[in-house]
């Protein structure tokens, strides 16, 4: 039993959704510590053993100084280091604050600004560490994070969607909104892993996947911007989740309000 | 004799936070719940973002609750552009809401909290002694994922709420199918009830001001005014004026505090003590069943109040999916103008008050957030000055486990609590 390999789930800046997608694999968390030791899992045990581990899972995006030295360390434990989410993969809804400008903000107040302590910019945990393997999704998708955690432990390379969500929803027989209704939608730019769940229910994607290899965001804008429900829609649809992932950013920069 | 009790990371909450306590001799010279999550400024990025987007965004403050957070905002920004959704709406929220009680009560009672209890380092160390026990939580937790993902696509940020009502209600009969688990749910709960009132509680009395939101006709959960032990209904417009916030030094968390500045309580403890009377019929049967007596002022035994609400949520959840018959539109027309609205509802660890002011073309032009957390904070801290005296003659390692114990009892989400720090933009 000493030599299962080790997991260990570190939390930076976030909402805890992505590790509490572990916890909510309820038919396999029970097996999977059989077969790996979670040694390292605050959300889920007082039991915190100190490093090195075999497969280290981060949530959250890099805010604070504290940080940035935590994940340095971290990455020296690791054999394995897998950013788990939006946030950690790209800085999630809070990188929202790097795409502020600078300028607009002419000031800025806090009820005790001094006793604060925070980074301008939140980053991913790449822009800081190298990362073996990114999972993203907002929150990642539970099935994903098993298939990672298994294809490790069988040392094979993990099998993961590599198309758009508009595949998942041709898939699932869902009707394009798009198309048929008009209402703007990033699944042509989306990566899959989520199910096309937004178009399920019957409104467009967000992004919230991030954008997949070699999204035409151009094309995209052009017929979004013009099917806009509100002033700055395409933009802001873009400006959400993902939005400082490179291509998303890129797209965000290119239009108006 | 040890001079401080110090956890630089509490383990079974959600979120960071450290407890640092220093001692002279018997008394605390120091007691702080540090709170280092780091800020992520939630209210300053709304600024600007038209409403429709406000639920997908307010949800991410929490991957616990994240139904809370879009159901105070959708009810709050109805609220700033007057309008009014339709009884069938308000049935699916409060089905979303239980989906989201049992996952994470469920989640509390026995993966964060009863490993204290049992005397173990948590629910996987539980399960390899008592796997039946951990088996039954981890399917009473499943269920309300499942209800969540029947409703909402996901049960981690679930996306068919929006201001006005639901993009889509889901298909009767993908609700129907729900029902042999919800009333196999409904029993087990029965049974987690019974179960944790057979538990070794840690002794505490403590004289709670306890704060709920309160309806007339149910136990109240989404939407109502707000009650307090000692002072009766307050408006929830008032709500701010009465319970001001204020900035603590170690704190990334605004703490809260009436307007005397004591401390109060909110969260399962609260919502039991005040609206005990109006629970389901089953849920109140087991009250009856257990004699349990009101108020329960010992901090611990929230875990009981978390398990008579998991009886409710599953008793509320069969009789509205049974009932569940969707008429009108999903959701609501709005009619955009300048406005200002606030709503709260209860999240799983207590009342969650939102407030935004709208422009006319429906873009957010400010918005606040008191989440429940963060106005328990200032209560915790109370809490662990109480309890030291009791504590202080123990072994440093079994005091400390004490005050971890009391502080999980809240359920603490600490994300939560330091999503809010307010960033105020002002444009040039």
């Amino acid at each position: 039993m000493t030599t299962r390999p080790t997991l260990a789930v570190h939390k930076f800046s976030s909402c805890d959704g992505c590790q509490l997608q572990i916890l909510n694999m309820e038919d396999e968390i029970l097996d999977l510590a059989e077969v790996i030791d979670i040694a390292y899992f605050l959300e889920a045990t007082r039991d915190a053993r100190p490093g090195p581990y075999t497969i280290s899972m981060v949530e959250g995006s890099v805010t604070t100084e504290h940080e940035v030295e935590r994940i340095k360390k971290i990455r020296q434990e690791s054999t394995i280091l897998i950013s788990i989410g939006t946030c950690a993969t790209a800085g999630g809804i809070q990188a929202l604050r790097n795409v502020a400008d600078a300028d607009e903000y002419a000031n800025i107040v806090y009820p005790n600004p001094e006793y604060l302590s925070y980074l301008k910019e939140a980053s991913p945990i790449s822009e800081y560490v190298d990362v073996d393997m990114e999972l993203w999704g907002c929150p990642v998708n539970k099935k994903q994070l098993l298939e990672v955690i298994v294809a490790l432990l069988q040392n094979r390379r993990p099998v993961l969607p590599q198309s758009s969500v508009c595949m998942e929803c041709k898939q699932a027989g869902t009707i394009c909104v798009l198309v048929s209704e008009g209402v703007p939608c990033l699944g042509p730019v989306t990566q899959a892993g989520c199910g096309a769940i937004c178009p399920a229910n019957g409104r467009g994607c967000f992004g919230c996947f991030g954008p997949q290899d070699g999204a035409n965001t151009d094309s995209l804008s052009d017929i979004l911007t013009d099917i806009e429900r509100y002033p700055g829609e395409t933009k802001r649809l873009y400006s959400n989740i993902s939005n400082f992932a490179p291509a998303f950013y890129e797209a965000t920069r290119k239009l108006t309000d | 004799m040890y001079e401080k009790i110090q956890v630089d990371a509490l383990a079974r909450v959600e979120g960071e936070g450290g407890l640092y306590i220093a001692l002279e001799g018997d008394s605390i010279s120091e007691l702080r719940l540090d709170i280092y999550e780091p800020p992520r400024f939630f209210e300053g990025f709304l600024q600007g973002r038209y409403l429709q987007e406000v639920p997908d965004i307010t949800a991410r403050i929490c991957g616990i609750c994240p139904v809370a957070y879009q159901m105070s905002s959708v009810y709050a920004l109805e609220k700033a552009v007057g309008a009014e959704i339709t009884p069938s709406i308000r049935e699916l929220r409060r089905l979303l809401y239980c989906g989201e009680f049992i996952e994470s009560h469920a989640l509390h009672i026995y993966m964060l909290q009863a490993p204290d209890l049992l005397g173990h380092e948590s629910a996987l160390s539980l399960a390899a002694v008592a796997p039946d026990v951990v088996k039954t939580a981890l399917r009473l937790k499943k269920i309300g994922n499942e209800i969540l993902r029947t409703i909402g696509g996901r049960s981690v940020h679930p996306v068919s709420s929006c201001v006005g009502g639901f993009y889509r209600f889901p298909k009767v009969e993908k609700l129907q199918e729900l029902l042999p688990d919800l009333r196999w749910g409904l029993d087990a709960a029965k049974e987690t009830a019974r179960w944790s009132t057979t538990l070794d509680y840690p002794e505490m009395d403590v004289d709670y001001e306890f704060v709920a939101l309160t309806l007339p006709d149910e136990y109240a959960v989404v939407g109502g005014d707000v009650l307090s032990s000692k002072t009766g209904i307050i408006p929830v417009e008032d709500f701010v004026s009465v319970y001001p916030e204020k900035h603590i030094r170690h704190s990334n968390a605004l703490h809260s505090s009436n307007a005397s500045g004591e401390p109060y309580l909110v969260g399962p403890l609260a919502r039991v003590n005040l609206n005990h009377e109006k629970l389901s019929p089953q849920a109140k049967a087991i009250v009856e069943e257990l004699k349990l007596e009101f108020p329960i002022t010992n901090p611990y035994k929230s875990l009981i109040a978390r398990a008579i609400e998991l009886v409710e949520s599953y008793e509320l959840a069969i009789e509205i999916v049974e009932n569940y018959k969707p008429e009108g539109p999903s959701h609501v027309e709005l009619d955009l103008k300048v406005g200002k609205g606030c709503a709260a509802t209860e999240a799983p660890r207590g009342l969650l008050y939102h407030d935004y002011e709208v422009d006319e073309k429906g873009f957010i032009k400010t918005a606040h957030i008191m989440p429940p957390t963060a106005q328990n904070l200032a209560r915790v801290e109370e809490d662990l000055r109480q309890l030291i005296p009791q504590v202080i003659d123990k072994e440093h390692a079994e005091a400390t486990l004490d005050c971890e114990h009391l502080i999980r009892s809240y359920d603490p989400c600490i994300s939560c609590a330091t999503h809010f720090l307010t960033l105020d933009i002002k444009r040039k």
